[in-house]
């Protein structure tokens, strides 16, 4: 057994771990922080479901950033469907043995690769060439959008170009999940691929992917327009106020006079 | 006001190049030891500032769930960054909303998350120095906490929450802004933000009596104290002396006098603003609050209702029920409490107010909507209905409306510029670069469709408005109160 399968091994457990460990340990943070006061964007839906729609278009569609910035949607959203059809196909990797519908997946998930690297060069070249987001960049931003790029670029050679090492890779896999290691392929894509995602899983819970379980707990996504006392019944406040109130010049008024 | 370069109004609002540092020199004035001590604040910068503000922002981070999740949830995508009145009127990037943010989000990074505490220089965290602080008390009175910004933020991030807690921070070491805590000063001791005391005030509604019975020969009273009335109206103290708010007071007068509904002021509890709310702190809020609960339980009325004010509607529509709630004691056939054009739009589609259209045909209005009723509030029944309710009243006392671009109104409404705790006129250059987005709106309906008036529904806008409108070359007067629109067209006595 090679010094480089069970380094990777190891380097691929640990950033499962912090991975995992770092987004569950967030969330729960999320989750046990209060939100004492009712700060929902209006129009803001009035029930739980509605409220479930809401997120559901924000998390589907990227609804406000649609509204917000045409091209940053447009990129962003790109980048996101074609990463989750390529992450989707990764579960070759995982599902032994490999289903029908992944079976038929597979060529989305593979050619969506060059939708991501178009992608990510879209988001890369508008956040150097547009000043206001320039303005606002930090290097973890070009770093993120960086170890993206090469995750897509070895990957995608390794798929459409030296294909040599997949199934030696697969069996690599297999044996991290099953605690029982198989040698790993040493062409330099797949240890430059493996590198790049464990230093993004390991990265993303200390990092702005935590947009991800954040946009969940986003108090003005999330909350319910419920905060006032409603009218009861028809809550037809109008029709109380005539019925209930005598004619003009009313008496009702002059006893509230001084 | 000679000294500002008013922006020039174009057929749109241009994206403006980026003029780094070019409001960095605006502050407002600081308050003074006095005003700071009667909020329970240090009167001047404490000896270990630093510890105290990075101890404080750790507090509020963990009391709040929407500081935390937006403080870590930035992906800098930057489709707030032109959403800013303040950016577009100013150039400055600093008011560009997240470069707003970060301003803080930068310190939070460096003392609360590890990547910053090992790898500032990678994800831009810095140490809270008093440059940076400088930087908050400067930028962080440049955010009218209008939430525009995180109408189009992917996450949500509401900016206004973010100054709201820096503002909170700078008074718990000690830097206060004069403009806001010195009116919370006022309303603990007198009642009210302008100070008024209760004969003074007496005084004014007599005056507003006489005055409308002069003009209409009605006996339209404007009642004090008035225990067991069946409103009680809680409204800016603007309403109660000011053009163009004392219109819109007469408005809401005629209604409860035509509609028979009795209603009183209150002298405890004489304003709806809760400037709390711009400072962040949630302590001064639930007091100032509080003093509409025991009026309303003392004068034991069955209603309250909000006149017209956009950030007290906030207050009082999304957070009396956590702060003071809950009104239960209130009659529950009414939403507790209500907005005045909540009751206005009601009565008129019961038909209980005879209204004549014709005194309003001298007038093309428009309609401005606060930043504070339309992103976080609500009126009727409907979600939207902050739009729809004051625009029906409008239209039902006014035959000539006309809406302004679309991009401008409702949830994507500009802020008049002056929100947030910023009226004041140590800030007016960014109230008048501030203003430029609506004003550019305004003045395209003004050359398309004749309009002559802008009406609204908050006595900040309408105070702001009145100030800046002839920067830009529109009378002052144009702007109006939706309830003198309303007590313009009611016929007084003419129900049948
Ligand atoms: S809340 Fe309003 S003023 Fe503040 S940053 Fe956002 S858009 Fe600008
Ligand atoms: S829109 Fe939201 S996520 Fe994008 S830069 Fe602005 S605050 Fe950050």
């Amino acid at each position: 057994m090679s010094a480089w399968t069970i380094g990777y091994a190891v380097l691929l457990y640990v950033a499962f771990t912090v991975l995992v460990g770092g987004v569950v340990y967030k969330i729960g943070i999320y989750a046990m922080t209060p939100a004492p006061l009712r700060i929902p964007t209006m129009p803001a839906p009035r029930t739980r479901s509605g409220v479930a729609m809401r997120l559901g278009r924000e998390v589907a569609l990227f609804a406000s950033l649609f509204r917000g910035d045409k091209w940053a949607w447009i990129w962003s959203y790109l980048f996101h469907v074609s990463l989750l059809l390529v992450l989707i196909q990764h579960l070759r990797y995982v599902l032994v043995p490999v289903p029908q519908w992944l079976v038929f997946e597979s060529p989305f998930g593979s050619y969506a690769a060059f939708v991501l690297l178009i992608s990510l060069a879209g988001l890369l070249g508008r956040r150097l060439m547009i000043a206001r987001v320039r303005f606002v960049t930090a290097p973890s931003d070009y770093l993120i959008l960086v170890l993206l790029l090469l995750i897509a670029a070895t990957g995608a050679l390794m798929r459409f170009v030296d294909r040599a090492n997949i199934v030696g890779f697969k069996a690599f896999i297999q044996g991290v999940m099953a605690l029982h290691l198989e040698p790993l392929p040493l062409s330099p894509l797949i240890l430059v691929h493996v590198a790049s995602v464990a230093g993004l899983m390991v990265i993303f819970p200390f990092s702005k992917l935590l947009h991800a379980p954040g946009v969940f707990f986003s108090p003005t996504r999330n909350q319910v327009d419920s905060s006032r006392l409603e009218a009861q019944g028809a809550g037809d406040a109008s029709a109380a106020d005539v019925s209930a109130q005598p004619q003009a010049h009313a008496p009702a008024m002059r006893e509230g006079a001084r | 006001m000679s000294d500002i370069e008013v922006p020039v109004l174009q057929d749109y609002v241009p994206t403006p190049e980026l003029k780094p540092g070019a409001m960095s020199h605006l502050k407002p004035f600081k308050a003074s030891p006095e005003h700071q001590a009667a909020l329970g604040f240090p009167g001047t910068l404490v000896d270990d500032w630093q510890e105290v503000a990075i101890r404080r922002l750790g507090e509020l981070v963990d009391g709040s769930r929407a500081l935390r999740v937006y403080l870590d949830s930035c992906v800098k995508c930057g489709a707030c960054t032109d959403k800013c009145h303040y950016f577009l009127g100013t150039g400055d990037p600093r008011n560009m909303p997240v470069a707003r943010q970060d301003l803080l989000r930068k310190v939070y990074r460096r003392y609360y998350t590890w990547a910053g505490r090992w790898f500032p220089w990678l994800v831009g965290a810095t140490d809270l120095t008093e440059e940076v602080l400088d930087s908050w008390y400067s930028y962080y009175h440049q955010c009218s906490q209008c939430r525009r910004c995180s109408v189009f933020c992917p996450f949500g991030i509401d900016t206004a929450e973010i100054s709201m807690a820096a503002r909170e921070i700078l008074d718990s070491v000690g830097v206060g802004q004069k403009y806001c805590n010195e009116i919370l000063g006022k309303v603990h001791k007198i009642g009210n933000n302008l100070g008024l005391p209760e004969p003074a005030l007496r005084n004014t509604l007599e005056g507003l009596e006489e005055d409308v019975k002069d003009a209409t020969g009605v006996d339209v009273r404007f009642p004090v104290d008035v225990v067991g009335a069946e409103v009680l109206l809680i409204t800016p103290s603007a309403d109660f002396f000011a053009e163009p708010h004392i219109d819109g007071l007469i408005g809401y007068a005629k209604v409860f006098h035509q509609a028979g509904i009795s209603w009183t002021l209150s002298s405890q509890a004489s304003e709806a603003a809760n400037f709390a709310m711009f400072i962040g702190s949630r302590e001064q809020m639930q007091k100032v609050a509080q003093r509409v609960r025991d009026a309303a339980i003392a004068l034991k009325v069955k209603r309250i209702v909000v006149g017209e004010c956009g950030h007290a509607w906030r207050v009082a529509y999304a957070f009396w029920s956590t702060l003071i709630g809950p009104l239960d004691f209130l009659d529950p056939r009414y939403p507790r409490p209500q907005h005045i054009c909540e009751v206005t739009e009601g009565l008129i589609a019961r038909g209980a107010l005879k209204l004549d259209m014709s005194a309003n045909d001298d007038k093309v209005v428009t309609f401005h909507d606060s930043c504070n009723v339309a992103r976080a509030t609500r009126m009727g029944d409907r979600p939207g209905g902050q739009f729809t309710v004051p625009r029906s009243v409008i239209r039902s006392v006014c035959a000539h409306f006309v809406d302004m671009d679309p991009a401008t109104i409702g949830d994507r409404t500009f802020c008049c510029g002056g929100g947030g705790g910023l009226l004041t006129d140590d800030l007016m250059e960014l109230r008048v670069k501030g203003a430029l987005p609506r004003m550019q709106a305004l003045n395209a309906v003004v050359q398309d469709n004749k309009v002559t008036h802008m009406a609204a529904i908050c006595a900040i806008c309408k105070t702001q408005f009145s100030k800046v409108l002839p920067s830009y070359g529109l009378p002052r007067e144009m702007v109006i109160s939706v309830h003198q629109l309303v007590g313009d067209a009611i016929v007084l006595g003419a129900k049948d």
